[in-house]
């Protein structure tokens, strides 16, 4: 599904990547852990194409191909999904809009007919009822208003319903209640399948209570520290991020 | 420079006077002689003038604009005609400056109301138009306004009579047809007490040079209520300058929706006295393009006290348009307790585009709210980044957020046949794929 060799990033003429390598296969679910300023964010922007991150060295495979190679809205189009940790307020732009607009993409890209506008409304109804959202939210702008909670709701869904083959949630869980967490985490292993893969980028443990990752990886001073099963969560958890980072220092 | 070329213009009246209406009325005549004298004297506004210093209109001098002889309006096409005219409205067809009983609809109109070609009026009801012909605006205000006092050649008067409420919204649609015509029209509306109009003022034209040059004077009474939209889609090759000057009485209410898209150059003037706890709401929206030059000029007079304003017109401009708003609200020293907002947007969609923005206020009363905000600025990158990673191509993401910030302006409009079809111009600007306009 994705292969990340040896990438290294720059911003601003500074090394933010130092060196990544992550396989991550179809069906797994892949935990990036680390503290804040290690690089996580940077590795999920540099996956969804956002601007301003130079790659200095390595490569990106998506599904056999050059990932970096392509602009934002292709990779979107090709299955990869980022939920924002802060999604952006599109006033003027309805959410069912731009939800149209985007499952429209896709399949125009695949060379597939637009979306049916029944059918479309059913699909779309249904996933607002798995993410206990109120369909008002639909016909409101984009984010605009919508507290914390109800943003990474609505990227959950649009996450849902366009189906991604890989998707990037970038600390999906800050400035979530448990509640709101829950909800989420609901929504998000309903879409766990053989053929669709995770990548969580996250600082705190706690979502991965809700989400069960196949696999932790500790990130720390842009690069991968630490590699292991779900235990290590736990320990980090125990342990805090400082002994890898010493460890690492050493 | 501008006496000469003035007086061009000048020069060609005498011979276009004996066929300008109103000829049997005395006060008209000085009205009009006073006008020329004016005209004559200043010319066309310059950019020495502080109200027009964003704005060249040497352009109009060099060229001779001259007033239509033919009235021929059977070759307008109805297929092009259709993108502007309302179906389900009453409404006035101006065909280069005259009046066009054919293309015109005023079947069914309450007996009450009058609306007639200022060609009639001047006729009909000269009395009441003696007492407000040239109240609302006054001739030392610029050049254009003498000049249009001087050239009228026809135009539209509206009377709605006291506590007469106009269900349908009524259109006067200005056309030009001809290359190198001048359309200089004079409109008076009167809504008497408590009497309410909606009145929507098109203009269009032919892909050929020409100028319009409109005046409006909207006369709202107490406790009345007038609302005026202004869809300017001249054409790409035409000058525009149009003038809506407002009187509100006690307790009246005046809202104003002004889209100005077309033109090579168009200047609107919107000015508006506020009596004492009267509300007034002027919104705009102009787009411009390629080497387009849009002006706004809006004016608000708080005379009496707790009047009530709010404006907000927002821009896009692209390539090397230019945008100006000069927005002025003054509070006289009696109108304590004004309330006014104004608020002026600029979104600027390419490094060569300009907007020229300046809101002005000036309070002589101490016991007022008064604000003003102006913004210039692009679309937000971050946004753009968002929509690209839902799958949205770039520039289709740079229409939606542009449309999105237009379309707040086209959301007010009230009348669901107008908000359309200004719809369906903006969507012409700012093109998307597959949207569905109850979504929007």
């Amino acid at each position: 599904m994705l292969s990340i060799k040896n990438l290294t990033v720059n911003v601003n003429d500074k090394q933010i990547l130092k060196g990544i390598n992550l396989e991550v296969k179809a069906g797994e679910i892949h935990a990036i852990m680390g503290p804040n300023g290690s690089g996580k964010s940077t590795l999920s922007h540099i996956l969804s194409g956002k601007a301003g991150y130079i790659v200095t060295g390595g490569s990106v495979t998506y599904q056999g191909k050059d990932l970096l190679e392509m602009p934002p809205e292709i990779r979107a189009r090709e299955g990869v999904f980022l939920a924002f940790q802060y999604p952006v307020e599109i006033p003027g732009v309805s959410n069912i809009y731009l939800l149209k607009a985007a499952l429209n993409s896709i399949r125009k890209h695949h060379g597939q007919p637009e979306v049916d506008a029944m059918d479309f409304l059913t699909l779309v109804k249904g996933k607002v009822r798995l993410l206990e959202m109120d369909e008002k939210f639909l016909y409101r702008a984009v984010n605009e208003g919508f507290s914390g909670g109800e943003k990474k709701r609505n990227e959950i869904l649009q996450m849902a319903i366009l189906e991604p083959k890989l998707c990037i949630l970038d600390e999906t869980d800050s400035g979530l209640d448990i509640d709101a967490l829950k909800v989420v985490a609901e929504g998000v292993n309903s879409l766990r399948s053989p053929d669709r893969s995770f990548v969580m980028v996250t600082h705190y443990q706690r979502l991965l209570d809700y989400i069960k990752p196949d696999f932790v990886h500790v990130l720390a001073h842009g690069q991968i520290v630490r590699s292991g099963g779900p235990e290590l969560a736990l320990e980090l958890e125990e342990k805090g991020y400082s002994w890898l980072e010493d460890n690492k220092a050493a | 420079m501008t006496t000469t070329t003035a007086s061009r213009y000048t020069a060609e009246y005498e011979s276009i006077a004996p066929i300008l209406p109103g000829q049997a009325l005395p006060w008209l005549q000085r009205l009009r002689t006073e006008a020329l004298e004016k005209f004559s004297a200043q010319g066309f506004p310059s950019l020495r003038e502080e109200e027009w210093r964003y704005t060249n209109v040497s352009a109009i001098e060099k060229k001779l604009f001259s007033p239509s002889v033919i009235r021929a309006s059977s070759h307008i096409d109805t297929n092009w005609l259709k993108h502007y005219q309302l179906i389900d409205a009453w409404s006035v067809v101006l065909v280069d400056g005259h009046f066009s009983p054919a293309l015109s609809v005023l079947d069914g109109l309450p007996d009450s109301v009058s609306v007639l070609s200022m060609n009639d009026a001047l006729v009909k009801y000269a009395t009441l138009l003696e007492t407000h012909l040239g109240q609302a605006v006054d001739n030392a205000e610029h050049g254009f306004i003498a000049f249009n006092s001087a050239w009228f050649t026809d135009g539209l008067f509206v009377y709605i009579p006291a506590k007469q409420v106009l269900a349908k919204p009524l259109q006067v649609l200005h056309i030009a047809t001809q290359a190198d015509v001048l359309a200089t029209t004079r409109t008076i509306i009167i809504a008497d007490e408590i009497a309410e109009v909606k009145v929507i003022e098109t203009f269009v034209g032919l892909d050929t040079s020409y100028l319009s040059a409109a005046v409006t004077e909207v006369f709202v009474g107490a406790n009345a209520d007038v609302t005026l939209y202004k869809m300017q889609c001249e054409s790409a090759k035409a000058y525009h300058f149009g003038g809506t000057y407002v009187k509100q009485a006690r307790d009246a209410r005046f809202i104003h929706h002004n889209f100005a898209f077309g033109g090579l150059l168009a200047r609107s003037d919107i000015h508006v006295d506020l009596d004492f706890a009267s509300d007034c709401e002027l919104n705009g929206l102009y787009l411009g393009a390629k080497r387009q030059h849009i002006d706004n000029h809006t004016r608000i007079n708080h005379l009496k006290p707790q009047a009530f304003s709010r404006e907000l017109y927002k821009g896009v401009l692209d390539d090397r348009a230019r945008g100006v708003f000069q927005g002025r609200v003054i509070v006289d020293i009696d109108a304590q307790k004004t309330d006014s907002q104004m608020s002026n947007r600029n979104l600027l969609l390419s490094d060569d585009a300009e907007a020229d923005t300046k809101p002005q206020l000036e309070i002589y009363a101490d016991d007022v709210k008064c604000g003003h905000g102006v913004t210039v600025g692009q679309l937000d990158e971050k946004s753009i980044f968002y929509l690209q990673s839902r799958c949205i191509d770039e520039e289709t993401a740079r229409n939606m957020l542009t449309f999105a910030f237009a379309n707040e302006m086209v959301d007010k409009i009230r009348i669901k046949e107008l908000h359309d079809k200004v719809l369906e111009q903006v969507l012409v600007r700012f093109p998307q794929e597959g949207v569905e306009k109850s979504w929007l």
